[in-house]
């Protein structure tokens, strides 16, 4: 018993924080689209500073900034944005790239929204055949955009049957159900390219400007409380705008395809 | 089941490559888990026992409660741990959330009933058998208390495992209150995940895989450690 415990006193070892780390929430798409994995050792070596991301969805990033857990938070969904700084949780919002969604299905097509003329055409015909749909369902940013297309084609989301799926989960997840049904999605292109288990999937149907994805970033307001690293929050806003990230931002490709448009303006 | 054959061979390669990433999360796994159960031990033990020896008047209540406690959904104590520790909750000036800490915390709460609950029921038992004797022996509480525990250890390693079990696999609860956050609160779980979120199924069993194996490695080295299976003891 004695060689147990010391055994087990010895795992036991304290654990020490650095010194300039920043948490930044961030939405799942963005961390999907394996972008943070260049920016992040890039930040680190520019201004020395250790940004920690919270993978969370746009609500919950949103939520966390709230409660004054994080000091920054990036995330797509410009309607939430600004009633986020308009009640006072962030100090303003900083638009930094965009990216698009696309439309993913099964390569059969039973929708033919391959050939569809814009978003909202694309919608309107997956609703027309009740082909199955899984939608999000998270109140996440795509969640939101998807709401908006479904709108915009005089369609009422709430109101559908067996065949559209709100599942409720992260874009990984949402998509491995997608997988699983032989089903449409909205997905974010980042995650689409970089998903592992595409099945039966293929993207059918892209390019509307319906379609674009605004990342804006949103430093805490510091006023929350006193941990709150809004200096930090300041500096990563510089970097984020620089040139230098324009470079790396717009440089990142997957199979060849660039994914972000660099678009703050200085 | 091409899926499985692959997870074996993505464990296989990670643990013969000796990948530096999944030996921190393997560490911070079990860091995390063996500190919750150290301290639930500490106090789900002794707990246990008393609940045994002693009558009182809520002493049913409290049972069942303990019991039913074990079903706690890590998921809602996750919650209620980040409420807590949310730098706007009650406890935010601590500073402790996501971090390990944070995880230990809910861990904590999470395993202390199953231990409580499984070191009670044994030591019930023997108590039935040590109780004449203990008593006309006209020993204190507290010397009953640490004979039972003394006698009955091969019984309370077994509740500590079962605690031990539960915690190690648990993902609901860290990955609220720690955030899954890369070289900081990012565990075994929480990576599977992660790993199931991104489509890439392979490395999300070949994770899972090298959890499963950690927590025999585990189970085997306390068993080692404290002799169990030995002749003339049991």
């Amino acid at each position: 018993m004695k060689r147990l415990l010391t055994a087990v006193t010895l795992l036991l070892w304290a654990q020490t924080a650095s010194a300039d780390e920043m948490r930044m929430a961030v939405t799942t798409s963005f961390d999907n689209s394996g972008l943070a994995d260049v920016l992040l050792p890039a930040i680190k070596a520019d201004v020395d500073l250790d940004v920690r991301l919270l993978v969370v969805g746009t609500g919950q990033a949103l939520r966390l900034g709230e409660a004054g857990d994080v000091d920054a938070v990036l995330v797509h969904s410009k309607a939430a944005e600004e009633k986020f700084v308009a009640e006072g949780h962030g100090t303003h919002r900083r638009e930094i790239m965009y990216n698009d969604f696309v439309f993913v299905g099964p390569n059969a097509d039973p929708a033919e929204i391959a050939g569809a003329t814009s978003a909202a055409d694309a919608v309107q015909r997956i609703e027309g055949v009740k082909a199955s749909f899984v939608s999000r369902g998270d109140d996440s940013g795509t969640h939101k955009a998807e709401k908006k297309i479904w709108a915009g084609a005089g369609l009422d989301s709430a109101a559908f049957g067996d065949w559209y799926r709100p599942v409720g989960a992260g874009m990984g997840a949402a998509l491995n159900t997608a997988a699983g049904m032989n089903a449409y999605i909205l997905a974010d292109r980042a995650s689409w390219l970089n998903f592992g288990n595409k099945a039966d999937l293929a993207l059918l149907y892209s390019g509307d400007p319906a379609l674009f994805n605004q990342y804006a970033l949103l430093p805490v307001n510091p006023d929350k409380n006193a941990n709150i690293r809004n200096d930090l929050a300041m500096k990563l806003e510089g970097w984020l705008t620089s040139p230098r990230a324009a470079e790396l931002i717009n440089g990142y490709k997957i199979n060849g395809q660039p994914l972000f448009v660099f678009n703050a303006t200085p | 089941m091409v899926d499985i054959w692959e997870g074996l061979s993505a464990a296989f390669w990670l643990i013969v490559q000796f990948d530096t990433e999944l030996w921190e999360i393997s560490l911070r796994s079990l860091r995390v888990t063996l500190t919750a159960l150290v301290i639930a031990s500490v106090i789900a033990i002794p707990l246990g026992t008393y609940l045994a020896v002693q009558r009182f008047r809520y002493r049913r209540f409290t049972i069942s409660l303990i019991n039913a406690l074990m079903g706690l959904p890590p998921v809602v104590v996750g919650l209620v741990v980040y409420i807590l520790l949310s730098r706007s909750g009650p406890f935010g000036v601590l500073n402790l959330l996501f971090t390990p800490t944070a995880m230990i915390i809910a861990q904590v709460i999470i395993i202390t009933p199953v231990i409580a609950s499984i070191a009670h029921q044994s030591m019930r038992e023997l108590w039935a058998e040590y109780h004449d004797l203990l008593i006309s022996l006209n020993t204190s509480k507290w010397q009953r208390i640490t004979t039972l525990v003394r006698d009955g250890r091969r019984n309370l390693l077994t509740a500590a495992l079962a605690g031990f079990g539960r915690a190690i696999g648990e993902v609901g609860a860290i990955m609220i209150v720690g955030g899954n956050i890369d070289h900081v609160t990012r565990v075994l779980t929480t990576a599977i995940a992660l790993e199931t979120g991104k489509g890439d199924f392979a490395l999300a069993l070949g994770l899972g895989f090298v959890l499963i194996g950690l927590a025999i490695v585990v189970n085997l080295a306390i068993h080692t450690l404290s002799r169990t299976e030995r002749e003339g003891q049991w």
